[in-house]
């Protein structure tokens, strides 16, 4: 079975099914989601036991007539990280998206699932292509499946939140899309691995490289151009804003990732490397400062993600640097992958949490969250861990993630690079605190519940944050899946 | 004739630029989009000037048509806004405006340089089409691309337009959900609009039908003959003459999914019938590219017309 | 031909810099949907552009479909940036994505 067709055909197929069962759609999620669990193991298992990048021509039409799906080691597991977040949230949206009674159907418990399906359909898409065209249709359908989650709650402020994220969004395709045309026009080809080989470093591919950089940035959020983030994912659902955040703007750098590598690494300039990393910089820290700033708890969450983001962006310069004080080879483009997905699980755990903590209370200002510690310890727990990742700190999946990348800067000689990530390590620590004490002080008035909150959905965020720490404990198996198919320029740098 | 086409050429593209300079300036915003809608009209021009009548088909009734309709009706349903001041409704003073036009122009200019840059002789895939079109029995080459080489692109497309429906609707109030798109349109016997809402359903449904079938082969195919399908449709409603579905109901949703759900199932059995997702047994090809142009032609009409109709403005009757 | 080929690719150059202009200084929304359109259409004119100079006459046919491909996912992506459009207008009387909503002029109703 060609399991990475199922691992976009599945979710897709669940997009189509949900809509005409209206008021049971959710009950499709426990056929969907175990399935595309079980598509995305196989996948992992192909690819590690095949020991090289699985290629699939779709309709045996290849390249460059053709489209062709590509698995290595980091589009599986992606893929698997993808499930394992969509599958949580899943469960946890179950209780939050059901029609309110057995002969009515209400509008958000009859969209939610259709665009969750489609959303995770869209992820997959991205994460397997391998053609640059068909990615920025995929990068479209992430997009429209993402933006009607921020405002499926139909609260006013959501809805200029979400149109702000859209106009965005296009933008950014847009953009990327004008790069598209020119490799086309260049080398009449559209394929990743036949552009690779036949790129050079020459006008039309310099101006097809920075549109689609800046295109995929916009989409990513990196400062400068993440204003619309924090709204956006602080407005959606819980359960929409843990996918968003935990994985949607995952799909842009990964394609930037795989631009980059894989298809022109030949025109790739340290320069722009440079550049991409101080852009990075500053969104730690101006990112980390923001969030200290807020009021609320899901604005803080949010503005956290677009700190966390700026550390994907030093891999660029730090990649090629010399890896003898670590075990693995390519020790700062695994340091950005394994960042890029243990923010994954500890984001999405800290939104949930988040949302539990909302739905619980009936509000979320940081203020006001004193002692909650005592109502839901469960919850509370789980977002500490989750903290734990996002600070940096031993054992968690984020500490491994960035002493890769601080000690490659060292050995690298570039340690300039180092100062930013470990004082973002420490805002961090600062914005997570300053909800920690309070929720774990004794207050004198411990906050009232509006309702209690379920044992079994108290879990769901601790699994996730629990997976995120479990990355920094796991054996070096894992991180060899990773080197299936890893391109040279992972190991020598760009430029 | 090389000298004529030159002209035809330094007449048109002008009037392009003029037309986008006007839509993007215009005072008024209606102004703006009726010069849009010119624009697109051109732009189709344009593109059977460069030999793309597939394209020219879908500029002309999608680029222009329908998404002319979209910001027309937006703009009459948007609260009239009050003559602001330059500045007073968020929109940037002199200094970010000259820094705009510049990074604008030099993105142009640098865009148009890397167009000249580009290598002589051109790399494409034409040959390489042209080679392989005679296994698939279909005439029309970019038909042959949507459908059979890069048909995996088009199951993703189709996917998107269902997915902007969804999105349309999840901006419905709650209290209408399930309801009806759109305001209901009264017939008025002696109007203009209930002529034609009479008269060119019957001629669209005969030229969508051609366009769809001649897809196959000549210029046209499921995107361009579903969109015609939809004007007609939409403009039946408009006329009064029918209404928009309510948004509850089965038979609507299944007609909505059945385009896309057929194209991904002929694409899974391709993987018993031909070893592959989405390929065709050799001598099936062309049957099975009518059969998901039909379905797809349908499930796009009626997608493409809930879109321009909108979101639920009527309770479910 | 290739003459023809390289006027209509500056031509959609021209139109991605004309787009983005009004894109980023128009604050009314539906113009920013206007202008968003235009590059997108100066970007298939590109495409098309490229078309022709890889097979002057009759057009390179995998640009051609990808760009009806991008003109179709266009207009999904403008459907619903105008639903959203009338959803913020319907709900907070705004039209632009102003930091602050307008003061009401007088004998103008209050967004509710």
């Amino acid at each position: 079975m060609p399991w990475v067709v199922m691992a976009v055909a599945l979710p897709f197929a669940g997009m189509l099914l949900a809509l005409p069962l209206g008021r049971h759609a959710h009950r499709l999620a426990w056929a969907v989601l175990p399935s595309g669990l079980a598509v995305s193991v196989l996948l992992v298992v192909q690819v590690w036991r095949g020991g090289e990048t699985v290629a699939y021509a779709i309709g045996g039409f290849a390249p460059p007539l053709g489209i062709a799906l590509r698995a290595d080691g980091l589009s599986a597991l992606l893929v698997l990280t993808t499930a394992l977040v969509v599958c949580a949230t899943g469960l946890f949206a179950l209780a939050e998206f059901r029609p309110p009674s057995a002969e009515r159907e209400a509008r958000a418990s009859v969209l939610f699932w259709p665009l969750l399906f489609a959303l995770w359909g869209a992820l997959n898409a991205a994460f397997l292509g391998g053609d640059l065209f068909n990615l920025y249709v995929a990068l479209e359908l992430l997009t429209l499946a993402a933006v009607p989650l921020v405002s499926l709650e139909g609260k006013p402020e959501t809805f200029a939140a979400a149109l702000r994220y859209l106009l965005f969004a296009l933008l950014g395709s847009v953009l990327y899309l004008v790069g598209v045309a020119l490799l086309y026009g260049a080398y009449g080809t559209l394929d990743i691995a036949l552009l690779a080989g036949a790129a050079r470093s020459e006008p039309a591919a310099w101006a097809a490289g920075a549109l689609m950089t800046a295109g995929l940035l916009a989409k990513t959020a990196l400062f400068p151009l993440h204003l619309w983030l924090p709204p956006a994912h602080a407005g959606a659902p819980a359960a929409a804003s843990a996918v968003l955040s935990g994985l949607v703007v995952k799909a842009s750098f990964y394609l930037l990732v795989r631009l980059w590598f894989d298809a022109l690494p030949a025109v790739a300039h340290p320069e722009a490397a440079t550049l991409l990393a101080a852009l990075g910089t500053a969104a730690i820290l101006f990112g980390s400062v923001l969030a200290l700033r807020q009021e609320r708890l899901k604005l803080a969450v949010a503005y956290s993600t677009m700190a966390q983001l700026g550390y994907l962006f030093l891999m660029f310069p730090l990649t090629g640097g010399p890896t003898e004080a670590q075990p693995w080879s390519a020790g700062a483009w695994n340091g950005g992958i394994l960042h890029a997905i243990s923010h994954a699980f500890a984001k999405s755990a800290m939104f949930l949490a988040a949302g539990l903590i909302l739905e619980a209370v009936g509000h979320d200002r940081i203020a006001g969250l004193g002692g909650i510690g005592r109502a839901l310890p469960m919850t509370v727990f789980a977002f500490g861990l989750a903290g734990l990742s996002l600070m940096g700190l031993p054992p968690s999946g984020g500490f491994i993630a960035k002493w890769l990348l601080v000690t490659t800067a060292l050995a690298s000689g570039q340690w300039w690079w180092a100062v930013p990530m470990l004082a973002g390590g420490l805002l961090a620590a600062g914005y997570v605190f300053r909800v920690l004490n309070p929720a774990l002080a004794g207050a004198d008035e411990p906050v009232a519940l509006r309702r209690p909150v379920p044992r079994r959905r108290q879990a769901i965020p601790l699994v996730l944050a629990l997976l995120s720490v479990l990355l920094g404990l796991l054996p070096l198996g894992p991180y060899r899946l990773l080197w299936v198919g890893r391109p040279t320029a992972a190991e020598e740098g760009l430029g | 004739m090389n000298g004529a086409w030159l002209l035809l050429d330094l007449v048109l593209v002008p009037m392009i630029l003029a037309a986008a300079l006007c839509a993007v300036g215009a005072r008024a915003q209606f102004t703006g989009i009726v010069f849009y809608i010119v624009y697109g009209l051109l732009l189709a021009l344009a593109w059977v000037r460069l030999g793309a009548e597939n394209v020219a088909l879908a500029e002309a009734a999608i680029g222009a048509g329908l998404t002319g309709v979209l910001l027309l009706g937006a703009l009459a349903r948007l609260p009239a806004a009050a003559p602001a001041e330059p500045g007073a409704d968020g929109s940037p003073g002199t200094a970010l405006r000259l820094a705009a036009a510049i990074l604008c122009a030099a993105l142009a200019l640098g865009l148009g340089a890397a167009v000249l840059a580009l290598p002589e002789p051109a790399p494409g895939l034409a040959d390489v089409a042209a080679a392989h079109l005679p296994a698939t029995g279909l005439g029309n080459p970019v038909t042959a691309v949507l459908l059979v080489w890069r048909g995996y692109d088009t199951l993703l497309e189709v996917v998107v337009l269902l997915l902007a429906l969804l999105g349309v609707w999840s901006l419905t109030p709650d209290p209408l959900w399930g309801g009806v798109p759109g305001p209901r349109h009264r017939t008025r016997p002696e109007g203009v609009l209930v002529f034609l809402g009479r008269v060119l359903p019957p001629a669209g449904l005969l030229v969508g039908a051609h366009v769809f079938w001649a897809g196959a082969d000549r210029p046209g195919g499921a995107f361009q003959a579903g969109t015609i399908l939809a004007a007609v449709w939409l403009l039946a409603i408009m006329a009064g003459l029918t209404d928009a579905p309510a948004v509850r109901g089965l038979a609507l949703r299944l007609v909505l999914v059945g385009g896309p759900a057929v194209f991904l199932g002929v694409g899974l059995a391709g993987l018993a019938t031909a070893g592959a997702f989405l390929g065709y047994p050799p001598d099936f090809v062309k049957p099975l590219v009518v059969l998901v142009e039909a379905a797809l032609t349908l499930s796009i009409a009626v997608t493409l017309g809930l879109l321009v109709a909108g979101a639920p403005e009527r309770p479910p009757r | 031909m290739t003459d023809a080929a390289t006027l209509y690719g500056l031509c959609g150059a021209a139109l991605v810099g004309i787009g983005l202009y009004g894109l980023i200084v128009q604050a009314p929304l539906l113009r920013k949907i206007l202008a968003f359109n235009l590059i997108g259409s100066g970007v298939f004119l590109l495409l098309g552009a490229i078309a022709e100079r890889a097979a002057p006459g009759r057009g390179d046919p995998v640009p051609h479909a990808l760009i009806i491909t991008g003109i179709v996912v266009a207009l999904s992506a403008t459907a619903l940036a105008v639903a959203l459009l009338l959803r913020l207008a319907g709900a907070t009387g705004r039209s632009t994505l102003s930091p602050e909503p307008p003061p009401p002029a007088p004998g103008e109703r209050n967004g509710g």
